[in-house]
């Protein structure tokens, strides 16, 4: 089933606030993760991780760090999952 | 035809001792800062280290084994000559050959014992655990002197942002025996070769005969990589290692993992869903991330910290460059 970047943002919000404690107020999709969020490479993959399950794709090592965005990451995964 | 004969071996296992040796230098995260244009909450974000030890020209890997087993052979109460094999797992002794055991059998005086090295990296100590522990039930030997050694300072690239603040120095050795009751569960161990790039030395030495060559070899790791695959892929194999040995989380004492990261070791204790009970080994917190030599320092730490005590029961895990990983379930010395 196809997702829409609201669901996606909107699960996004919950696993970045689980995984850094971050505000979901916070987050919108022109946030960088490292610099406006404070995710480090470390939470980002478990933010992943997170996502993959789920929304039921598959994020490589070599998309994680082309995720600099909250938007770029909401993009791939609504890609993936069409 | 003939029948060929045996050995007798209807025994178990036990690790009867554990002994460590630290580098006398403690090196705080505020001298590597510079050279990695980084800051003291920068590493503790990110590895939950403080200070690692640093072995010094006069700390070899040599030198660091022979203590740490002089050690472990004191509290077993066996001497050099009781012993049936040395077995040493280390990636960070500077000669192809011959093996650095070879060398610690020599200068502990027992120069006949079969000896040998072990390459499973940031894994070799529980790989060796369950080798030694095959070879005691076996009969192949009595008494196995186990080491987990490293000087990987030697292979750090004090620039790299990715290695610089973890790699660190230190031994630990046991002595694994024979035992009435099982003291050592199977060894769930494995690899992921297809993921081997993720951690390499680089170049190969021989390599570092063209004068071009991108200099002296270095440890590299892919962090982002390694961390998903040792979170997510290795809390499953250490609960198999629990099932395996039939103990319940709630019976288990502690969890004693390869010391690699502390963010590492909270992820695994999360995904694991581990009691509160179970005390959770942070040496990395004072020795940084020492490879093959981290579960037995981690363990001597906790007995020093009082939070094990002789006759507990503990997970074992080591994982790390190949990738390859064991794990096994033990009763503490």
């Amino acid at each position: 089933m196809a997702l829409t970047h609201n669901e996606v943002l909107a699960g996004i919000r919950e696993i970045v606030e689980e995984v850094a404690g971050v505000s979901p107020d916070q987050i919108e999709m022109d946030k960088s993760f490292t610099d406006d969020l404070d995710v480090d490479s470390l939470s980002m993959v478990e933010v992943v991780v997170a996502a993959e399950e789920r929304f039921g794709v598959k994020i490589p090592d070599d998309e994680v760090t082309n995720m600099a965005t909250v938007g770029d990451a909401v993009n791939f995964i609504v890609r993936a999952a069409s | 035809m003939a029948n060929i004969k045996d050995r007798e071996f209807a025994r178990h296992s036990r690790i009867m001792s554990v002994g460590v040796y630290r580098p006398k230098r403690v090196v705080p995260n505020s001298e590597i800062i510079a050279a990695i244009d980084s800051s003291d909450e920068w590493i503790k974000e990110r590895s939950g280290i403080h200070s690692r030890r640093i072995a010094g020209d006069d700390e070899s890997v040599i030198s660091m084994s022979v203590a740490a087993a002089k050690s472990a052979l004191e509290r077993a109460g066996i001497t050099a000559e009781q012993l049936g094999a040395v077995i040493c797992a280390t990636v960070t002794y500077p000669f192809q050959t011959p093996s650095a055991a070879t060398d610690i059998a020599l200068q502990l005086g027992a120069p006949k014992v079969p000896a040998f090295d072990i390459s499973a990296a940031c894994a070799g100590f529980c790989y060796g655990v369950g080798l030694a522990s095959d070879m005691v039930r076996g009969a192949s030997a009595e008494y196995v002197l186990l080491i987990g050694v490293e000087k990987l300072s030697d292979f750090t690239d004090p620039t790299d942002r990715g290695t610089a603040f973890i790699f660190a120095d230190g031994a630990g050795a046991v002595i694994i025996g024979p035992s009435a009751e099982p003291g050592i569960g199977p060894t769930i161990w494995g690899s992921d070769a297809t993921a081997r790039e993720a951690i390499m030395m680089e170049p190969s030495w021989v390599d570092l005969r063209d004068p071009e060559s991108l200099g002296w070899p270095d440890i590299k790791m892919q962090g982002q990589t390694v961390f998903r695959w040792a979170v997510y892929q290795m809390a499953p194999v250490a609960l198999e290692a629990l099932a395996a040995a039939g103990i319940a989380p709630e019976d288990l004492d502690a969890f004693i993992p390869h010391q690699a990261n502390e963010r590492i070791i909270d992820a695994m204790a999360k995904a694991m869903n581990l009691p509160e009970r179970v005390a959770i080994a942070r040496d990395i917190r004072t020795s940084g991330n020492t490879s093959a030599a981290s579960i037995p320092l981690a363990m001597d730490a906790l007995y020093q910290e009082g939070r094990i005590r002789s006759g507990d029961v503990a997970l074992l895990i080591g994982f790390g460059a190949g990738l390859v990983y064991a794990a096994q379930v033990v009763q503490l010395p």
